[in-house]
């Protein structure tokens, strides 16, 4: 199963997802689950974690970093879990407010 | 109302600049999330699933009209422009920024309110009766002992470390609004043979995963004892809770397994060492307080009203307002009104800053600025003429708040569930507006009173074993899936639900209430509420139509 890393803005408290590229040192955050960078392993996936939570842990920029899994729907990055699906859009029952409101998909 | 003095003020605007440092220091990546967390918690500030969640206090379910504004406005203002009303008579906001809580709290002091005791081991927000003051039974205002129990509890150096949290509720009615037998301490003020007024204390209520109806280990404590009995019950669960395992810190569990009998006695020894310590409350002291609490100006008005009368017999919609959301009152010619926050097509509790807003002019124009939030999630204005009511209830209908359910059907209690909440296994807010949207208000009034309840986890923010039908969400294999149990109440009669059977899907669920409320509907007997044919008969007749089995 392919795994992202997601997280929130310590700032803002906005879902946010470690970003194509990241590497220790140099780590980016992105709003949106396309950008996301994708482990397709569990090896893969821990290094991810690993360069998250230290960038957590010193940069002051996002909090609770954590893995999950995603899948490709139609060419798309998904969760595979509904809890993780309702973070990266929004709540259901107010489809005007989250990411969903803002034009993303999860 | 109580209004602060200067040791409030100073208190409440010292937490403001103290978060404020630590808000920055955090920012700044002075502390880590670690050591700033259960900063954050102290002052309700959460992390949930979309953003940070402030839960800020209203002390015992009272606040005025200027209140009500603040809260608009901090909706309007640093919020996506509504609140939550929470089952502990508090606010909740969803989208709240890090660096703009210290402001928000700012604007709270400035109202005389803040976000202290919604979170962490300590004592929180005291509940009480919404309509405490007012009701037409009271044997006296609890409001008064609710608020010497804020003064004593806030930042009580021996209670901020306690094992688990702790919820204390007091009413002045025999029949209870304020569901004290689910909490950690419930007191209902009673008189004893000689006509003297104090309290049945009841202590190891709750719900969550072990849930219990709480036991009196007092029947009558005299008032001046009131604050060294409270500190005596503190004393021995700060001792005996567990700090060992979360799920059995809570006081329920300690009394269940030291034996009521044996508790009461550890009370009672404590008790007689600090009885007549500092802790007795002297009569002026409380006096002085209750004299925040004292009755509005009443107008000497006739019981009768004659365009409320005429109004209700032309007007089936009002006449159905009148006969669901409007209570007796203690004062002659005066009604108490409920204000529904559970419109269909919305989530239960939430409000608006404009429906804030408009509460406020109501409470301004019709009920002395005065009004409540209840622990069933909607709004009170505790006094309001009765001759008055058409005009009130004009006003509500332009402000789509002038649905005519309290206690029916749609009035459901439902936890934010996993829409919001990090700890949710399922939605509960979804489950809730469909079972509302299933049943037209004719329907709802055929069925009569009928209190469902749902919670999105086990942790029962939604109250599901107190509901006559709870409904609990659970996570099964990754889906969402919800467990029917029927009975509960929390009540003078307070009983915790029993579990129908195996769950439901979200999509089956609501079929399964129908076919409960089918069933009810063909079993009762004439006059028999819900919950009264439930006692009849028990769970059999429900359980057949729903799994077509005993």
């Amino acid at each position: 199963m392919s795994q992202i890393v997601i997280a929130s803005g310590l700032g803002s408290g906005r879902v946010v997802f470690l970003a194509k590229g990241s590497k220790t040192g140099a780590v980016a955050w992105g709003g949106l689950i396309e950008v996301s960078e994708v482990a397709a392993d569990d090896a893969r996936a821990a290094e991810l974690l690993a360069i998250a939570e230290a960038d957590a842990a010193t940069q002051n920029e996002v909090v609770e970093p954590y893995l999950i899994d995603v899948e490709d729907k139609g060419g798309q990055l998904r969760p595979t879990k509904y809890r993780e699906v309702i973070r990266c859009l929004g709540p259901t029952v107010r489809e005007d407010l989250g990411k969903q409101a803002e034009g993303t998909s999860a | 109302m109580y209004r602060y003095d200067e040791h409030d003020h100073a208190l409440v605007q010292d937490r403001v600049t103290q978060f404020r440092r630590q808000v920055e220091r955090r920012m700044a990546g002075e502390i880590s999330e670690e050591q700033f967390r259960p900063l954050r918690l102290m002052n309700g500030l959460y992390l949930q699933l979309h953003a940070y969640m402030l839960r800020v206090a209203i002390p015992y379910g009272t606040l005025d009209s200027r209140q009500m504004r603040k809260l608009a406005y901090i909706a309007r203002r640093y919020d996506k422009g509504y609140g939550h009303f929470t089952t502990r008579q508090n606010i909740q906001y969803n989208w709240p920024k890090l660096e703009e809580t210290p402001d928000i709290l700012a604007e709270l002091a400035e109202v005389e309110m803040h976000a202290i005791q919604t979170s962490g081991n300590c004592i929180r927000n005291v509940t009480s009766d919404q309509y405490a003051g007012a009701a037409k039974n009271e044997i006296e205002d609890p409001r008064i002992w609710c608020e010497i129990a804020r003064q004593w509890s806030t930042l009580h150096p021996e209670f901020s470390f306690l094992p688990r949290k702790f919820k204390i509720a007091i009413t002045g009615c025999d029949n209870d609004r304020a569901a004290v037998k689910v909490h950690d301490i419930g007191m209902i003020m009673k008189r004893d043979a000689s006509g003297e007024v104090g309290f049945e204390v009841i202590v190891g209520g709750g719900l969550g995963r072990t849930p219990f109806v709480g036991k009196t280990i007092r029947e009558f404590l005299p008032k001046e004892h009131f604050l060294s009995y409270l500190e005596a019950v503190l004393r021995v669960y700060n001792q005996l809770g567990r700090r060992d395992n979360k799920y059995k810190a809570r006081i329920k569990v300690t009394l269940h397994e030291t034996g009521k009998e044996e508790f009461a006695r550890l009370v009672e020894e404590e008790w007689m060492e600090i009885k007549d310590s500092t802790l007795k409350l002297p009569k002026e002291e409380v006096d002085r307080i209750a004299k925040h609490f004292e009755p509005p100006a009443f107008r000497a008005v006739p019981e009768v009203a004659p365009t409320t009368d005429a109004r209700a017999a032309s007007d089936a919609g009002f006449a159905s307002w009148l006969r669901h959301n409007i209570f007796e009152h203690k004062t002659q010619g005066y009604s108490i009104a409920n204000i529904s926050v559970k419109p269909m097509g919305e989530a239960p509790g939430d409000a608006t800053a404009e429906q804030m807003d408009v509460m406020a002019d109501l409470a301004d124009e019709f009920s002395f600025s005065e009004l409540r939030v209840t622990h069933s999630q909607n709004v009170v204005l505790p006094h309001v003429e009765r001759e008055a009511l058409p005009a009130l209830y004009d006003k509500l209908v332009e402000a789509g708040l002038a649905t005519a359910n309290l206690g029916l059907l749609s009035d459901i209690i439902c936890c934010p569930g996993l829409d919001y909440c990090a700890l949710a296994n399922a939605r509960s807010i979804p489950i809730a507006m469909k079972i509302a949207e299933r049943f037209t208000p004719a329907k709802q009034e055929e069925i009569g009173d009928l209190q469902v309840k749902i919670s999105g986890c086990i942790n029962a923010c939604g109250h599901h074993h107190v509901g006559h039908i709870g409904i609990l969400g659970v996570d099964r294999k990754g889906e969402e899936h919800y467990q029917v149990q029927l009975g509960g109440s929390a009540t003078e009669e307070a009983a915790l639900g029993k579990i129908l059977g195996r769950g439901f899907s979200a999509d089956e669920v609501v079929e399964v209430v129908d076919k409960i409320i089918a069933t009810y509907l063909d079993i009762r007997e004439d006059g028999e509420e819900f919950i009264e044919t439930f006692r009849r008969v028990g769970q059999t007749p429900f359980k057949e139509r729903v799994y077509g089995t005993a």
